[in-house]
């Protein structure tokens, strides 16, 4: 995974509520088949234009914020369907952090296993991060210090869950973590709840013969 | 000490290990694989050279992509072929089980699991896919991920995760007649948002629980994630027990009864204490139906769009501005003169038998507005054999409606089954997003007798005087 440390900018400034991952990455695109080169369908229907269309281009389609690596987004962003392709669409895109007061918890998830960092804060600092954003007033992330530093030199600290932000700097892979750290306390686990609840061990053959597709 | 709550003794049982920083690793066991959130994960399993640690914790089906009607046996053309037939060759070198789509065991994730017996109460289950939370209707700690935890289940049966905070939805009173519990959650979302949940695993409870169906607890649970949380759970009891028993994967003999053993004592115990509390009066709802485009922007059918203007916080105001644009409606307009084009009924939501047969008894007799092009999607192919054997079926094509076979069909535009730029439906399923039912589509959530009505009237109505 790509290691997250510092990072600076001009942040794009999205401030709409509830934006779901619908919005962020529409179903028809989930037939796709690879997680990769999934920016240009990112937001695809807010971005899509006709030649008549009055309405001014998307955000991050809008200099400077085009090439903004730091989203500031609304209040419950990412809620509903689990597609990580939101995720992989934001990150293939160059968006590496994500601003909000608040976050669909799936998509909260599935941001820190692509190198993405999803920052909660309170409304009123948010309020000010939008600001510089909407100002296009550079602004500096930084998962060391835990901190958000604004031009004017305000600092606004933000938390991260302490495994999250090691993995993150370090770019680390947490199946791995888990194969190497902790695969003999998953087969003690295992063997004591074969004794205590022996009815979770599946015998598949139960359900008989499953099929194939005719391709 | 205060005593635990259904949420804890799962977690508690399930607990691999504790790490330093207060999150825990917790074991999984079963997951339930589908075409669109698997292929990235097994290709990452390839890549590492890794094979799944517990290969009878896993089934597959297809069922987001899968054609509902004309069902040849063999796989569409195109992208959706291609998804399902990677799910086809992964699962058969994995090595688990593959459910055809023309096979009697067929249908969504979300019904078939319960169907299988593959869902049991205390178990941890979870599926790349948000609705995973319906299995919590059975007391089960099942929750929605994406894909790349989906390959952490495969190699290793487990997922690090930090203990939610609990929230008890307390439901007291009785439902009135015409209303149902799609109301009761539509209304649970509008009172506390789409971010309502957020943090806290929910566990419904109260008298007005013991008197719904499993069928009625799964689409509880079901749009738990619509409120916010992953996590929706009934306490498991003698219904449950019922329901499960002789399913195919369900304990057999001295497993059986050891097993209900512990299912009866995974209840809340009396003096566990919650961090939230919220209570419903049902018996005060009304039918519901969502006027915009995320699930809390929802009202009784009685009601009228609501005006802007009149919302004094900003971001809302705007939320709600862009939602009427969106869904072409004026304020002040009455919900029950908005005029509809098309119908669906199915989903993870409401494609089960109960939901087959409230519709039926609204269009017995009745036929669908000439405007309207209706399909029933049954979320099983086992539902779909038990509604015809009860000669639902009839009854749908008898009145207009298109008799289907089971899949996601056009609760997700991933499939054939979608809406054209500005159509709008009277929709069964759990998401009014834009875009979610077809791109430029117009989704209005309700219950199934609300969207048999809606059908019948050609136009949002209050199923109540349809009853009349």
């Amino acid at each position: 995974m790509q290691k997250f440390t510092k990072l600076s900018g001009v942040a794009a400034p999205l401030p709409e509520t509830n934006v779901d991952t619908d919005v962020i990455f529409p179903a028809r695109f989930l037939l796709l088949p690879n997680k990769t080169g999934l920016g240009a369908q990112l937001f695809h229907e807010r971005r899509m234009r006709k030649d008549e269309d009055e309405t001014p281009p998307f955000v991050l389609d809008t200099p400077p914020y085009d090439r903004s690596e730091i989203l500031v987004a609304g209040r419950a962003f990412g809620t509903g369907s689990s597609r990580e392709q939101a995720v992989w669409a934001l990150a293939d895109f160059g968006i590496r952090c994500v601003i909000a007061p608040s976050f669909g918890e799936i998509f909260f998830a599935n941001c820190f296993k692509n190198g993405i960092l999803p920052i909660v804060l309170s409304e009123k600092e948010h309020a000010a991060v939008l600001a510089e954003a909407i100002a296009a007033r550079p602004i500096v992330v930084d998962l060391e210090s835990l901190a958000i530093t604004l031009e004017n030199g305000r600092s606004i600290g933000f938390e991260v869950e302490a495994h999250r932000r090691r993995s993150l700097l370090l770019g680390l892979d947490e199946i791995g973590s888990i194969l190497i750290d902790d695969a003999g306390a998953i087969t003690a686990f295992e063997t004591r709840q074969r004794e205590t609840h022996p009815w979770l061990f599946l015998n598949q053959a139960r359900l008989g013969r499953f099929g194939d597709e005719v391709e | 000490m205060s005593g635990q709550t259904l949420y804890d003794k799962i977690w508690d049982s399930h607990r691999v290990r504790d790490y330093d920083d207060g999150t825990s690793l917790l074991y999984i066991d079963r997951h339930l694989v589908q075409e669109v959130s698997s292929p990235q994960a097994f290709d990452g399993l390839a890549e590492r050279g890794v094979t799944l640690r517990r290969p009878d914790a896993h089934v597959a089906v297809a069922d987001h992509a899968v054609p509902t009607r004309l069902r040849a046996n063999h796989l569409p053309r195109g992208l959706a072929g291609d998804q399902i037939s990677r799910l086809v060759r992964n699962a058969r070198a994995f090595g688990i089980p593959y459910i055809p789509m023309n096979d009697r065991r067929h249908g969504i994730v979300h019904v078939i699991g319960p169907e299988l017996g593959f869902t049991l109460p205390g178990v941890t289950l979870v599926c790349g896919d948000s609705h995973t939370c319906t299995h919590g209707a059975f007391g089960a700690l099942a929750f929605g991920i994406g894909a790349s935890e989906c390959e952490t289940v495969f190699a290793t049966q487990t997922l690090r995760q930090r203990k939610q905070k609990r929230m008890r939805v307390t439901l007291a009173g009785q439902l009135g007649t015409g209303v149902y519990v799609k109301d009761i959650i539509l209304a649970l979302i509008a009172k506390i948002g789409t971010g309502g949940g957020f943090g806290h695993a929910i566990e419904f409870a109260g008298e007005a629980i013991a008197d719904l169906s499993m069928e009625a607890r799964m689409t509880l649970c079901n749009m738990s994630i619509e409120a916010g949380s992953r996590v929706g759970m009934v306490a498991p009891d003698e219904k449950t027990i019922a329901y499960v028993k002789g399913r195919p994967l369900a304990p057999e003999g001295d497993m059986w009864t050891r097993a209900v053993e512990t299912w009866r004592n995974l209840g809340s115990d009396p003096d566990a204490v919650f961090d939230r509390e919220v209570e419903l009066d049902v018996s005060q709802i009304a039918p519901h139906v969502s006027w915009g485009t995320t699930p809390e922007e929802t009202l009784p059918v009685t009601a009228a769009v609501p005006d802007p203007r009149l919302e004094p916080e900003p971001d809302r105001r705007a939320r709600m501005e862009r939602s009427l644009a969106y869904m072409g409606l004026a304020p002040g307009t009455a919900l029950s003169d908005v005029s509809i084009d098309r119908v669906f009924i199915g989903s993870c939501t409401n494609g089960r038998i109960e939901d087959l047969r409230n519709a039926a008894a609204i269009v017995r007799g009745r036929r669908i507005a000439d405007h309207v092009v209706g399909i029933v999607v049954p979320g099983s192919a086992a539902v779909r054999s038990e509604a015809e054997a009860e000669g639902l079926d009839a009854v749908f094509r008898a009145a207009g409606f298109e008799w289907r076979d089971s899949g996601c069909s056009m609760c997700v535009a991933m499939n054939d089954d979608r809406l054209r730029p500005g159509e709008r439906c009277a929709s069964t399923s759990n998401r009014n997003f834009e875009g979610r039912q077809g791109q430029g589509g117009r989704t209005h959530l309700m219950s199934p007798a609300m969207a048999a009505a809606a059908a019948v009237a050609g136009r949002l109505t209050d199923v109540r005087n349809l009853d009349a």
